[in-house]
């Protein structure tokens, strides 16, 4: 029988739904139940994506592979493992409740927006999916387009701006790294004789470490952006103000993920000598970040701005735990990518519940609201307190995770990135006592009516999935550590694969001496004695 | 054993029956349900003490692993209870203590309409308070440990609408967070030092992994450490706890006195090895504790505020358990936990009872007078103010009494007569706090004073029974059972009983009692020195220290960058790459002329230049 390809269904199912979204010349609620319902059916198979992925298996998994333009070896080629899969179904979990939640809000050209809303979904299933590089980058340019106009459409009144602002930041980095794949694809051909693309087989060579450095600047230099790396990140604050609610939250939730996944796909593996060498640049730009981001974070009036400061913080934790380069950062990076985008996507969702009711986003506009909106008051704390990482929400498992291997690197970055903890109880609790506590000050008090079924409905799951990690993230950690650990060993390896390198000895030979050089990461350590030695 | 789940279940079922569906029950239903929740804990923690009672002593340890928790590498985290004597005896006493205020609470919340909303979260308290107690590793202890702070945050700002109230609860948070982050980076190090963080395992490996005085050790026990001065609320992280008096006043007896606060020294009896591993940090902890108990005393005296005095107190008697942690003698440290307990519940919800009486006021400059009302609540107050002040044979003389001994049997002299101080100080200002209650003479009348309801007078019966009695617990002619109990878990040194100075705290509360009784009832003297006494009753101006420091900086730092580093600088640089790329573009514009005869003019000046750098190169 032949298989069901899985992904290429995962990730061309919201196209469909554009398509026939964009071609049904319904009406509004016909066209926000089609989009919906189209969501509904990728979320639908990557959860079986998810149940049918092997957790042991540290490669590929479901891959699917068929030659696209066969001369230059540029070919479609879909797979996920360990580092993909929770992102992938994180992004089928957060698309059906950014559609539930502009049910009411957004009312004019329903059909663009569910249309475009489907078109990004695809792309980014596609960024995440995606093994060949110019394939990649496609679905990677290809998210631009779509929330572009969903900024520029139906953003708020600096929209205009913001959209060409976010647009030509992200895009300006992108391009080097395409030059960058190009460079790549040449290597490739002279070190394997072979012309590809194919992020498996360009793996495979093991590039001198300055060509490493100076492809994996470009490469960085889009993620960095995308995720965005301080001080990278004045792109993020006006998109997010500007944006929809439903854009704002796809935006923090999944866009920024793309940036860091950036890294662990393509940034980590293809240059791991590079990515040694630049740690602790990096490392300390993210410790700026946390720090930074959260104080910034604090002094913001829109509450919309406070949370994309407060995403400049989280993310920074992430970037810094991925380049602590080991199994226990690593797996809490990526968790944390997933409890960003549940945490920070329902803060996200949060502001959008205000700002429906009174059209206005100031801290000093609100107060008391607990008393006039209780049950979303609970869903405030709930959602805040996982963004905190209050043990026993998700965000703490992840949090934990990241210092612990921080620790094992270096234990002053560990020391550092604590401040991010105290940081984000201060912002986030001084936002709920401006928003939530204290008498009532809104103007129309009458408008902030307790939140709606429908609107509830948008918040549990991701309820659920605080929860669910808090209190037993197993089955979240078991799936990524497979694909960590070799990826860990493949970025700690230290010597220079003599297999390959013997045709290419006489080119290159003075790399390889340099090579032993290199200094050696990390260097303040403490380690248990049964940790030592391991992977480095 | 069976019942050990129980003890956790029976509270986070309650919190959840009453989170959802308690705003649609009657007070009656809401009230039944939280203390059933309870009661059950209570029973099931009884339960499981009396099992381990049967077991031979060496042996009584009970431990259930539930589920792998955090798993990443080598590292593996469970999910797991251990109770053994200190842990079923800290479980019984937190439950115990849970129902009586639960009981009080039911009547004394009675007008709240945000009834199923407090017994949510006192239920959430119960549960998370257990968890820590119960944890059978350090992160998972470290999941209730910062519950019970949010538990604290929610019911400090119960009252959200008052802006005071909301502030409060943010800075506990706040203030908690600090010690919480150094707590989380000594379970990181120790996790990466020992490989394990389970209790059990830590104990073992610890005296193998680190010899006495490892520099590890003593990093790893002088963080776990600062978490303790936060939740526990010591110099120098004690700021949060006077505020937190805006809470309700059984939610300040039970989270603020009796259980929550004492979690830090819970914390470090449960990882005394560890401790004992680290001579500079025991060395720390009884400075800290010293100070702590003198300075908090000190200051109450000059405090207005009846339960701000207090909670001073707590800090002041906290303070005490530290110094009995910091030479050891952690058993004496458990105990006078215990009597504390019982004797400042007993205060609180006797003032709980005041306040209830006369309308919330809680200024001491307003009260007095109030014996002829109140005769039962007098009486149970003056029961809880001897137990503090010392005096045998009520349950405080015979814990604090063993703490001063155990200081003098390790010839810490200096930590002794400071104790003996702070003993002093106590017995003068609960002295001046029940004076000027309920003897001074009435600045006001009073209308419609009552006596508590019988619900909360059944608490604060209880309660007086324990205060006045829990001294047998750790009394020689009683047989010393609590520290018998604790013995093989501590595993200390017999103390020399009765040393010739045994008697010195005793004189000191008695005279202490007796100067608070002529300076504010009779006036027979003042307190001189004008300086001196403003600078305590501003609290030595450790708040504005703190203002100064580090909030106002902190928010100065935060502002420029927020409105002018990153707007200006950051995105300046942004957009001026875009400023100048348009530049540029305007600039290139100018040769996109589109006239044929301009190109072909700057084709043929090209090909020239070329020509003749060709030719004359």
């Amino acid at each position: 029988m032949t298989q069901l390809p899985i992904l290429t269904s995962l990730v061309f199912t919201p196209l469909a739904g554009a398509v026939v979204v964009a071609f049904v010349n319904g009406r509004a609620h016909i066209t926000r139940w089609l989009g919906f319902l189209s969501s509904l059916l990728t979320l639908a198979l990557a959860i079986w994506m998810f149940l049918r992925f092997s957790p042991g298996v540290a490669g590929m998994q479901m891959e699917e592979r068929a030659p696209w333009i066969p001369p230059l070896g540029i070919s479609y080629h879909l797979g996920v493992d360990g580092v993909s899969v929770l992102l992938v179904a994180l992004t089928a979990v957060i698309f059906p409740l950014a559609l539930l939640s502009s049910w009411e809000s957004v009312t004019e050209k329903v059909r663009e927006f569910t249309a475009l809303m489907l078109l990004l979904e695809t792309a980014i299933l596609g960024t995440f999916l995606s093994l060949d590089l110019i394939l990649f980058y496609v679905f990677w340019e290809g998210m631009l387009i779509p929330m572009y106009f969903l900024i520029g459409i139906w953003g708020g009144p600096r929209r205009s701006y913001a959209a060409i602002k976010f647009f030509l930041y992200t895009m300006a980095g992108s391009v080097l790294m395409l030059v960058a794949i190009v460079v790549l694809h040449l290597q490739g051909r002279s070190f394997l004789g072979i012309p590809t693309f194919d992020l498996l087989e360009l793996q495979g060579i093991r590039l001198p470490p300055s060509t490493q450095m100076w492809l994996f600047a470009a490469f960085a230099l889009a993620f960095a952006i995308k995720v965005p790396i301080w001080p990278l990140h004045t792109w993020l604050p006006d998109a997010h103000v500007e944006a929809p609610t439903a854009g704002s939250v796809i935006l923090a939730a999944l866009l920024l993920k793309v940036g860091a996944y950036g890294f662990l796909r393509f940034g980590l593996p293809l240059f791991p000598e590079a990515s040694r060498s630049v740690a602790d640049l990096f490392a300390i730009l993210a410790l700026i970040g946390i720090v930074y981001g959260g104080l910034v974070a604090w002094r913001q009036q829109d509450v919309k701005r406070l949370v994309a400061y407060s995403s400049v913080s989280h993310l920074g934790l992430v970037i810094l735990g991925i380049f602590a380069l080991n199994q226990q950062a690593i797996q809490g990076s990526l968790l944390q990518m997933v409890n960003h985008g549940i945490s920070t996507g329902g803060l996200f969702l949060i502001v959008g519940i205000l700002y429906d009711r009174v059209h206005t986003r100031m801290l000093h506009d609100f107060g008391g609201v607990a008393r006039l909106m209780p049950t979303f008051a609970v869903v405030v704390l709930i959602v805040s307190l996982s963004s905190m990482a209050l043990p026993g929400t998700n965000g703490f498992v992840g949090e934990f995770l990241i210092l612990l291997g921080v620790f094992r690197s270096d234990w002053r970055y560990a020391a550092v990135a604590v401040l991010g903890v105290i940081l984000s109880a201060v912002y986030l609790l001084w936002m709920i006592e401006q928003v939530m506590h204290g008498p009532v000050r809104a103007r129309s008090p009458e408008r902030l009516v307790d939140v709606k079924r429908r609107e509830l409905l948008v918040f549990l799951p991701l309820l659920l999935l605080i929860f669910w990690i808090g209190i037993y993230p197993r089955p979240f950690l078991v799936r990524t550590e497979a694909s960590v650990e070799r990826l860990v060993t493949r970025v700690q390896e230290r010597t220079f694969p003599t297999t390959v390198l013997r045709t290419h000895v006489s080119k290159f030979a003075d790399y390889a001496v340099k090579d032993s050089n290199l200094p050696t990461y990390p260097r303040a350590t403490l380690q248990p004695e049964e940790m030592r030695g391991e992977g480095r | 054993m069976r019942f050990v789940l129980g003890i956790l279940v029976a509270p986070l079922a309650g919190m959840l029956v009453n989170g959802l569906v308690g705003g649609r029950l009657s007070k009656k239903a809401v009230a039944g349900i939280a203390c059933v929740a309870v009661g059950a804990s209570f029973v099931g923690s009884l339960w499981t003490f009396l099992d381990l009672l049967r077991l031979p002593e060496e042996g009584r340890r009970l431990s259930l692993i539930l589920y792998p928790w955090v798993l990443s590498g080598e590292v593996t985290v469970h999910v797991g209870l251990l109770v053994d004597t200190l842990s079923g005896w800290m479980a019984l006493l937190v439950s115990g203590v849970s129902f009586l205020i639960h009981l009080y609470s039911t009547a004394y919340m009675g007008e709240d309409p945000d009834y199923s909303r407090y017994f949510t979260y006192l239920n959430f308290f119960v549960f998370s308070m257990l968890l820590l107690v119960l944890a059978d590793n350090l992160l998972l202890l470290f999941v209730g440990w910062e519950l019970v702070g949010l538990c604290s945050y929610l019911l400090i700002g119960f009252w959200f609408e008052r802006p005071q109230a909301a502030m409060a609860g943010r800075k506990a948070f706040v203030v908690n967070r600090i010690g919480d982050a150094a707590f989380l980076l000594g379970i990181v190090l120790l996790l990466l030092r020992l490989g394990t963080v389970e209790i059990q395992g830590i104990l073992h490996r610890a005296s193998d992994a680190f010899s006495p005085g490892d520099f590890t050790a003593t990093v790893v026990t002088l963080l776990l450490f600062t978490g303790a001065t936060g939740k526990s609320a010591q110099l120098p992280l004690y700021l949060w706890l006077p505020d937190a008096m805006e809470g309700p006043t059984p939610v300040s007896a039970l989270i603020h006195a009796a259980t929550m606060v004492t979690a830090g020294v819970y914390m470090i009896a449960r990882l005394h090895p560890l401790f004992s591993l680290a001579p500079l940090t025991m060395e720390v902890i009884l400075a800290v504790g010293t100070l702590t108990a003198l300075f908090a005393a000190s200051v109450a005296i000059t405090e207005q505020d009846l339960k701000r005095v207090l909670a001073y107190s707590t800090i002041s008697q906290l303070g005490y358990m530290f110094m009995a942690a910091g030479v050891g003698a952690f058993a004496a440290s458990i105990f006078h936990l215990t009597t504390h307990a019982f004797f400042k519940a007993l205060l609180f919800l006797a003032a709980g009872a005041v306040m209830h009486a006369v309308h919330g006021e809680t200024n001491l400059q307003r009260l007095g007078g109030l014996w002829p009302h109140l005769p039962a609540t007098t009486f149970a107050f003056l029961v809880g103010a001897l137990a503090l002040a010392g005096i045998p044979p009520l349950s405080g003389y015979y814990s604090k009494d063993l703490i001063l001994l155990h200081l003098l049997g390790q010839e810490k002299g200096a930590a002794w007569v400071l104790g003996v101080g702070t003993a002093f100080l106590t017995a003068v200002y609960i002295g001046r706090a029940a004076t000027l209650t309920f003897f001074s003479p009435a600045p006001r009348t009073y209308d419609h004073v009552h006596e508590a309801p019988p619900l909360m007078a059944t608490a604060m019966w209880i309660l007086v029974g324990l205060a006045a009695l829990g001294g047998w617990l750790g009394a020689s002619w009683g047989g010393e059972p609590l520290l018998r109990l604790l013995a093989p878990v501590f595993m200390e040194r017999e103390l020399p009983h009765a040393l010739a100075l045994g008697f010195a705290p005793v004189l000191a509360g008695l005279a202490g009692l007796l100067l608070a009784w002529a300076v504010y009832l009779r006036g027979a003297l003042r307190l001189a020195n004008p300086t001196l006494s403003r600078v305590v009753s501003r609290k030595f101006y450790i708040e504005e220290l703190y203002q100064i420091l580090i909030v106002t900086p902190g928010r100065r730092i935060a502002q420029g960058l927020a409105e002018v580093f990153d707007p200006l600088l950051i995105d300046g640089v942004v957009n001026g790459v875009g400023v100048l790329v348009r530049a540029i573009g305007a600039g290139l514009r100018l040769f996109q002329t589109g006239y044929l005869r301009n190109y072909a003019l700057v084709f043929l000046a090209g090909t020239l230049f070329l020509l003749g750098y060709w030719l004359f190169r």
